[in-house]
This record gives structure tokens, C-alpha cells and sequence, in this order.
């Protein structure tokens, strides 16, 4: 700082006119920032709730597209979508955190270095080209023409793993040491000093790093085209058989409509709309989560 | 043989300790399965690594009357690549300083009840789907952009950005650039806002002590304890900028021409737009050209991850 | 509880309510459906064919409950690379099988010891659309309309437009020629059209790509329809059944301006020879689209789409719901039914005729 400034602090209760302006202005703008990122938001959402509710109905949640043309529900793809999803999770969690906790607590020098740049490089890839990865990797094993739905789930890990890697790692990073330190003093080993104490304090961040990777690939088209395949019947099974989804579902309604184009264009909304309630209430059960779970450190 | 210990209890673990028994196990354990998921992620990218490289070489090594187009592999590539960095690089421009404040806002300037819900909203743009951005972009942003775009190319018109002509549709590099900015933006203030939240309350409450107002107090601790973490929170979204693939395809008038002109309908690709734009029609030779342009992407991203290790080194901020 | 304990049960009982509602739906609401063909087919494609094959699948499964068929829209390109490596059963694809980078020989070795099999399916007119409120009847001569899409003629009252529309008061807004930016066959089949009949003026090479640069490029059929419509003085081309709202133009064919109706393009296929070169077998039907033709009634700016399959397959099961989805698909029925649900020309009967030799020709058993 400015030795004049040093000056200025020290002096009790006198804070200059020009500190105190810059003060309100640096308030304004971060306040009008914030404001400004939540125009598009209200955009969007009223955007889609407009457009997406016509396409709603009990039919919409209850029945697939098997054997109706122009019509039916997305049961199919909803089912899809969770199941691929949860898949996905269930591998990129896992394998996320434990490469985090591999990077913070154990990793030393060159290793961790590389690894943390390749995890940053991953968050490159584009979605299609991890579809077209997915889907050569399961080639070389069922041969040509599979589709599964747990391909597609693959193909959304790829993408969901350096997200869940680096977000973890930063927020396993801020643990301060002393926690650490103090465990180790007790003679805690160092295994159970991560899993007590380390990833407790960082629960909330986790939690927080799992939702916004899980947010990013949930409404992924592009793999998904080239893995899963497209069906209009009913399937739960990941690994059986082709698997619909609500982004997929949505992008066929809307590129290829038929004579009928307002019906097709409801549903790709409505389903649009599903997506980002499934997203809003799993975010939402995080944020309790987080809640409950939040330790400041002191 | 080390006797059974109870390790439950402080006392217990001292002993086991001493003795060296189980908790060797453990923490061999455990320090196991840590090194191998590291391991599955490196052997994952290198498994994608090699996947570009096989499929894509072909494309690389043959020449240009081989390839569909006439053109020889640079002369096909180089405009994709100007055209990604170009977009993801204007993104980034408006969302990181974005994020950075709206982050500040909802830690250190809302009122902390409705913080959780103010952060809540904001990691709500990630949840809309690519394509729904894309949509977005065309139905309502384009349109919207349109006037000012026409304002920047009658009166910023000498910078080489806003030449224009203006586009009538909206559907040009600026607004793709700006439905990049907003999808990026969760990502940048989710790890922002989560490492100004863990800011040490000593640092800042000693601030505060010495008479610093709210603003001078976040420059000199907040930031500086953040800046790392945002740095790497930017890459992230850099990355999901570079990699961007519906929202851009669905939006963008493409054209192949390179330019630096935001606001006009000629607009270059991006590599991952330009991949799925062209894959479904495309078969052989073509298709190892795309996935040669997947691996140029990579090294994109390599490049600007060594380029932003470099700027962090030098700055010490490790 | 707590009030956000409350909050986060509700929050996962609303989610596994979805799921359940969701799963908890039959599928199997056969509506007494008598036949015996059962299994899992998959097909994959051109995007142009997504609709139609909708319907049909829709129909046939409705008919054949024991039977799931199912159609990827992943492009023609990857259609015929799936089912040369034999990864799905049938193909969609908006280009016949070409003789280049060995995909005949490809596709010729996969149906071995059966012989491959390719028919006409699904045949769309490509409309010229175009946003002038003030002007209801618009033609345009295959030269203008070369020259506007070459972005010669950058205004709505050149002279060369004047010339093809006597008496109409064109005004002088500033033409936006709207192209695809995706890869299409709707491209190829257009740029074709341009390169046959006005050679002089299209100089570009035929691909599905679009040659001219600076011109608004939108993504998709859907794509175009909206960037025309957004802009009042745009012009495009797409496919005809989409066309909604927009001025469709009247296109020069002989002494007569002709409008994309079904009818026209079907009859185009009437007047066209059958390219023998791309043909390996007696079951081929590529066709070589005499786009030059004057004849009365025809339409000339169509997009063909072709049903590549096999005479012979490794399960006796696969091949009868094939051969029985490919009869279908083919009859006047699912025609009918094609036309109503993608706009598409149902094929004449004489065509029908000359095609069905080759589905009968599936071995079943």
C-alpha cells in the first residue's frame, strides 16, 4: 500500500472521502455484477416454463413414445435420463474424489503437477468427441453398432470427472492444515484423518462439486446421439439395449417436427423444462445438504 | 504379532501406532486406492489421447486432394482453431470478472440468510441444457443484440471487432460469445465463492481492525487468498468454453472466413461445432479429418493450461 | 423434523415419485395384435427420413407388439458406416452407395452370402422460401436463382427477378440468401440441381457442404425456417413440409413455373433413369435424377432418400421383421402415412412396382 494510505488507517475514526467513494462504488458494482448475471437466468427460465408448460401433461410423466406418432409421453426419456445420470455419478464420484484426495494428501511433486494439468485438460474435451471416445472403447469390445446406455453414461463420466476432480481439490485444499496436524499428533493414521476429519470439513464443497458437474452433463446432447442410441420404448436396463433421454428426445422434437411442428416443438420444451426441474430439486436437496453440513474454519 | 488393539480410542491408536500393525494396513489401503484412481484418470486421458491421434492421423498425413474440400489439413484446421480460441476467449473476458464480483456479492455484500439462496440461483444457469442456450441464444438474445450491435458498428466501427455489417439476425460471433460467457459463468463463481466463503476470518477481521472498509478489506485478503483458486475456477470454465458444442452449432451463421469482425453473419467455426455440424454426413476420410481437428483442440487446451501454470509460477502464488 | 429436513424429503420423494410414474408405465399395451414376428431390429440414418421413420415404426410396432425397431437420426454418413461394419440391421441414407473409399465393396461384403439391397423410400421437395410480405406469388427462373444464391443479385428489384415476375411490384430490400451450415443432403440435392441446369452461373463442386461464403447459415431444416422468417428480404431452401408460414417460390421447369407440391417431386422420379453404375445387384435402385427435365408437372429440387438392408441375414428372426418392416414402409399405407406425418411424396404405384421384387427377395428362413 501507498504510505500515505498506511497513514490515513491508522489515523481512528477518520476515513477519507475517497476511500469511503470507492468503497460505495466497488459495492454498486458488484451488486449491479450480480444483477446483471441473473438477467439471462430470469430470461431463460421464463423462456422455457413459457414455452415448456403447453407440452406438459400426465401423459407426458406416465407414457412413452412406443407405437404413437407425433404424440405420446417421455416416460422413456425421463427414466433415461435418471439412470444414465446415476450411472455417470456413480462412476465419476468415486473415482473424482479419490483422485482429489490422491492430489492434496498423497500426490508429491512432478505426479501431482502432471496430474492436476491433465485434469485441466480434460475439462477440454469436447462432449462429442467423449461420445465418439465412448463409443470406440466399447466398439473394440462388442464390435460395431452397439448401443448402450451405459455408454452414454461413460462418455458423460469423461466429462464429469475433471469437473468433480477440480472443484474437490480446491475445497480439499482450503482443509488448513492444523486440523491435519492435530489428528497426526494424536496418532491418527493418515488414512482415517482423511476420512474423519479431512473430507467431513469439506463435505459441503463436495457436495457443491458433485452438483455442478452433475448439472453440466445432464442436459449433454451431443455424446449421448452417438452412444445411446434412440428408441421410443421404455428401457431402465443401462445395460441392455438402446436408451432415450430427455436431451436427446428434446433435440429429435425439435429438429425434425413433422407436418405437425407446434405439437413436436411443446414437447421438446416440456421435456427441457423436466430437465432443469430434476436439476433444481437435486440442487436443492445439496443446498439442505450443505446447510446442515457446512463447518466454518476458524 | 501385533496383539488386537482397539483403535477407537485416542489411547488405542497411540498404541497401534506404536506397534505399527493395522494402521499400516490401512493407510496402505487407502493410499492404494488413491494412487490407482489417479492412475484410471491419466490412463483415461491418455486412452482419449490415443483415440484422437489413431483415428486422427490419417487425416493429418494425407494430402490436400485427398481430402474432402481440396484443402490440406492446416488450411482446413487453422480457421476452426482461430474461430474456438476467438469465442472462448471472449467468453471468459466477460464471465470471469463477472463471476469474480457476483461471487463477491453473495459472500461479502448480501445479507448472509439469503446468501445460500443468492448462490443457489446463480449455480442455476448451469442447469439448462447446451441446447436450451442454444435456443436461447437465437430466439431471444440474437434478436435482443441486434440493436446494439448496430449502435457498436456505427459508432466503434474503426475497431477491427466491430466492423460489421451488422448482423439482422443476431446470430453472430458477439452473441455466441455471449451465451458462452453466461454458461461459464456458474462454474467461475461456484470455486470462487467457495474459496471467498473460506477465507480465514482472522485475515479478514484484522483488516477490518486496522480501519479498511468493506472494499479494501476484500482487496487485500479476500482476493489475494482467492486468486489461485480463481485463476484455476477460469480454467475450468475456459476449458468448458473451448469445448462448447450445441449451444454454438445451434446458434452461429457460419462461414469459414477468418476474421476478427464480431458483430457480422460470417463467422468462423469452432472446432467442436464444426464436428458436429459435419459428422453425420460424413464417412471415411472425412471423419478421421474431424477427429484431427478434436486433437487440435487438445493441444489448444494444452497450450492454455501450460500458459496459465506459467502466469501463476511467476506470480508465486503457490 | 427440521423445516429443511422436511424440505430435502420432499425434495427426493418428488424425484423417485418421477421415476416411479415413470417406470411404472407399460409398454405392453398390445391392442390384440395377432402376429407372430418378434425381436429387435435397429436401423440408422438420415435426419431427412427421422420423421417418416417415426410413423412407421410407430404403426408397424402398433401391428407387431412383440417387435422393438429403432432408428438413430445419426446423419446418411453414419448410417451406411454402421451398417457396412454391421452394427445395425437397416440404413437411411440421403445418398446412394457410392463406389469410392471401397463403401460399395463394403456394403456388398457385409450381406454376403445375401445380396445388398437399396430402394427409394422417402422422396421430399425442397421448397425456395422466402420472406417478402408484400409479394404472395413469387418465380424464379433456375438462373436468378443461382445468381441470388451466389450473392450476385442483392436486391429484391433487380432486374433479373423483375424479368421472371412481369407485373409484380417487387421492392427494393436487400436479399439475404440463407444456407445450411450443417452438412445436408438438402445441400447436395439443391447445389446438384443448380450445377446441372445452370452450370454457367452454380460453378461450385457439388457436396453437401455449402460452397458460398458470407452468406447466414443456420443449423438444421428447422434453423433455416427461422433465420428466413426472422428476416423480412431472406431466402432459403429446406424442406417443403416446413416451410409454415413463409412465401413458397414458384421454380422454372420448361415453359411452366412449377410449385413444390408432392405430386411434382414424386414425378420427377418417374422421369428419371436408374444410375446403373452405382448398382452391384439386381435389388439396387439408385437413382439418377434427370434434374434438367421440362416435363410438365415435375419439380425438379428434390431430396431422394434411400432403405439400404440385405437380402440375407444371420437370424431368420431379424430378417422376417425386416423384410416385414421394409414391406410396410414401402406400401401405399405407410406412404400415406409418411405424407401425413413428414410431408413427404408418396412413390407412385408403378415405382412401388418395380421396387418390391427386391424386399420380397429377403430370405426369411
Amino acid at each position: 500500500m501507498a504510505p500515505g494510505a498506511e497513514r490515513r488507517l491508522l489515523l481512528p475514526g477518520s476515513i477519507g472521502w475517497s476511500r469511503r467513494a470507492k468503497d460505495r462504488l466497488a459495492t454498486v458494482v458488484i451488486g449491479s455484477a450480480f444483477g446483471l448475471a441473473m438477467v439471462p437466468l430470469i430470461s431463460l427460465l421464463y423462456e422455457v416454463a413459457k414455452r415448456g408448460i403447453p407440452g406438459l401433461s400426465v401423459e407426458f410423466f406416465t407414457e412413452s413414445a412406443r407405437g404413437v406418432i407425433n404424440g405420446g409421453g417421455a416416460a422413456h426419456a425421463i427414466v433415461g435420463t435418471l439412470v444414465i445420470t446415476g450411472v455417470a455419478a456413480l462412476i465419476s464420484v468415486p473415482i473424482g474424489i479419490m483422485a482429489a484426495i490422491y492430489l492434496t494428501e498423497y500426490g508429491s511433486g512432478k505426479l501431482r503437477r502432471a496430474l492436476t494439468f491433465f485434469v485441466d485438460v480434460m475439462t477440454g474435451i469436447p462432449s462429442i468427441v467423449a461420445g465418439l471416445f465412448a463409443y470406440a472403447l466399447f466398439e473394440i469390445f462388442f464390435g460395431p453398432g452397439i448401443r448402450l446406455g451405459v455408454m452414454g453414461s461413460v462418455a458423460l463420466s469423461v466429462l464429469m470427472i475433471p469437473i468433480v476432480i477440480r472443484s474437490a481439490e480446491e475445497v480439499l485444499k482450503i482443509v488448513p492444515n492444523h486440523l491435519r496436524e492435530a489428528a497426526y499428533a494424536l496418532g491418527t493414521p493418515k488414512w482415517r484423518t482423511i476420512t474423519r476429519i479431512v473430507l467431513p470439513t469439506a463435505f459441503a464443497g463436495l457436495v457443491t462439486g458433485v452438483m455442478l458437474a452433475t448439472a453440466r452433463i445432464i442436459g449433454e446432447t451431443a455424446p449421448l446421439l452417438v452412444t445411446t442410441g434412440v428408441i421410443d420404448s421404455m428401457n431402465s436396463n443401462p445395460f441392455d439395449g438402446r436408451m432415450q433421454n430427455l436431451a436427446v428426445y428434446a433435440y429429435n422434437e425439435y429438429r425434425s417436427p413433422g407436418v405437425m411442428k407446434q405439437a413436436s416443438y411443446d414437447r421438446a420444451w416440456a421435456a427441457a423444462l423436466t430437465l432443469i426441474a430434476i436439476v433444481m430439486i437435486l440442487n436443492l436437496a445439496a443446498r439442505l445438504v450443505y446447510r446442515r453440513y457446512k463447518t466454518e474454519i476458524r | 504379532m501385533a496383539a488386537e488393539v482397539d483403535i477407537t480410542t485416542n489411547a488405542g491408536q497411540l498404541l497401534a501406532a506404536a506397534s505399527g500393525g493395522r494402521r499400516r494396513v490401512g493407510d496402505r489401503v487407502f493410499s492404494n486406492l488413491a494412487t490407482a484412481a489417479g492412475v484410471t484418470i491419466l490412463a483415461l486421458l491418455a486412452g482419449v489421447a490415443i483415440f484422437l491421434f489413431v483415428k486422427g492421423l490419417p487425416a493429418v498425413t494425407a494430402s490436400a486432394s485427398e481430402l474432402p474440400g481440396g484443402k490440406s489439413f492446416i488450411d482446413y484446421a487453422a480457421p476452426l482453431a482461430f474461430g474456438t480460441v476467438l469465442a472462448a476467449a471472449f467468453a471468459a473476458l466477460v464471465a470471469v470478472p463477472l463471476a469474480v464480483a457476483a461471487a463477491l456479492f453473495i459472500t461479502h455484500v448480501a445479507p448472509p440468510r439469503i446468501a445460500l439462496t443468492l448462490g443457489y440461483l446463480v449455480d442455476l444457469l448451469a442447469a439448462i441444457p447446451s441446447i436450451v442456450y442454444g435456443l436461447w441464444g437465437i430466439f431471444v438474445l440474437g434478436p435482443a443484440t441486434v440493436p446494439a450491435m448496430k449502435w457498436l458498428e456505427e459508432n466503434l466501427g474503426f475497431i477491427p471487432f466491430f466492423e460489421g455489417p451488422a448482423s439482422t439476425t443476431g446470430r453472430a460471433m458477439f452473441v455466441a460469445g455471449l451465451v458462452l460467457a453466461v454458461m461459464i459463468l456458474p462454474i467461475v463463481s461456484a470455486v470462487a465463492r467457495e474459496v471467498f466463503a473460506q477465507t480465514p476470518r482472522k485475515l479478514q477481521e484484522g483488516a477490518q481492525a486496522l480501519g479498511a472498509t468493506r472494499w479494501e478489506m476484500i482487496r487485500m485478503t479476500v482476493l489475494p487468498f482467492g486468486k489461485s483458486s480463481v485463476i484455476s475456477g477460469a480454467m475450468l470454465g475456459l476449458g468448458r468454453a473451448l469445448g462448447e458444442t450445441m449451444a454454438v452449432t445451434i446458434i452461429l451463421s457460419v462461414s469459414g472466413v477468418v476474421t476478427f469482425n464480431l458483430i457480422s453473419q460470417a463467422n468462423p467455426s469452432t472446432i467442436a461445432a464444426n464436428i458436429a455440424l459435419d459428422f453425420p454426413e460424413s464417412s471415411g476420410i472425412a471423419i478421421n479429418l474431424l477427429i484431427a481437428t478434436g486433437l487440435v483442440l487438445f493441444a489448444i487446451t494444452l497450450v492454455t493450461n501450460l500458459a496459465a501454470r506459467a502466469i501463476i509460477s511467476r506470480q508465486n502464488i503457490e | 423434523m427440521s423445516r429443511s429436513r422436511w424440505l430435502a424429503v420432499l425434495a427426493f420423494a418428488s424425484i423417485l415419485a418421477l421415476g416411479v410414474a415413470a417406470c411404472g408405465s407399460s409398454d405392453d399395451e398390445a391392442t390384440g395384435s395377432s402376429s407372430d414376428l418378434s425381436g429387435e431390429v435397429a436401423g440408422a440414418g438420415a435426419t431427412s427420413q427421422e420423421a417418416a421413420q417415426e410413423a412407421w415404426i410407430a404403426n408397424f410396432e402398433n401391428e407387431n407388439s412383440a417387435v422393438t425397431i429403432s432408428y438413430d437420426p445419426v446423419g446418411s454418413g453414419g448410417g451406411r458406416e454402421q451398417f457396412n461394419a454391421g452394427g445395425v440391421a437397416y440404413a437411411g441414407s440421403d445418398a446412394a452407395i457410392s463406389a469410392e473409399e471401397g463403401e460399395m465393396k463394403a456394403a456388398v461384403k457385409r450381406c454376403g452370402p445375401g445380396e445388398l439391397l437399396e430402394i427409394p423410400a422417402y422422396v421430399s421437395p425442397i421448397a425456395i422460401v422466402y420472406n417478402l410480405p408484400e409479394v404472395e406469388d413469387l418465380q424464379l427462373s433456375p438462373e436468378t436463382l443461382a445468381k441470388i444464391f451466389n450473392q450476385k443479385i442483392s436486391s429484391w428489384d433487380d432486374k433479373a427477378i423483375a424479368a421472371d415476375n412481369p407485373g409484380v411490384d417487387l421492392p427494393d430490400t436487400r436479399i439475404t440468401p440463407v444456407n445450411r451450415s450443417d452438412e445436408s443432403g438438402t445441400t447436395e440435392n439443391f447445389s446438384e440441381y443448380m450445377s446441372e441446369v445452370v452450370p454457367s452461373v452454380w460453378t461450385h463442386e457439388v457436396s453437401g457442404d455449402w460452397p458460398v461464403k458470407g452468406g447466414e447459415a443456420a443449423s438444421g431444416t428447422s434453423g433455416v425456417i427461422e433465420a428466413v422468417g426472422a428476416g423480412e428480404g431472406a431466402i432459403g431452401y429446406a424442406d417443403a413440409s416446413q416451410a409454415g408460414e413463409l412465401g413458397i417460390a414458384k421454380i422454372q421447369v420448361g415453359k411452366d413455373f412449377v410449385e413444390p407440391t408432392p405430386e411434382a417431386a414424386a414425378a420427377i422420379l418417374e422421369e428419371s433413369p436408374e444410375d446403373k453404375e452405382l448398382s452391384a445387384d439386381k435389388y439396387m435402385f439408385p437413382f439418377a435424377l434427370d434434374r434438367k427435365t421440362e416435363s410438365e408437372g415435375t419439380y425438379p429440387i428434390v431430396l431422394v432418400s434411400y432403405l439400404i438392408a440385405c437380402t440375407e441375414y444371420k437370424s431368420a428372426g431379424e430378417a422376417a421383421v425386416v423384410k416385414g418392416f421394409l414391406e410396410y414402409a414401402i406400401s401405399p399405407k405407410g406412404q400415406e402415412a409418411a405424407a401425413e406425418n413428414a410431408g413427404s411424396a408418396p412413390l407412385s404405384a408403378a415405382l412401388t412396382k418395380k421396387i418390391t421384387p427386391a424386399v420380397e427377395a429377403i430370405k426369411v428362413g
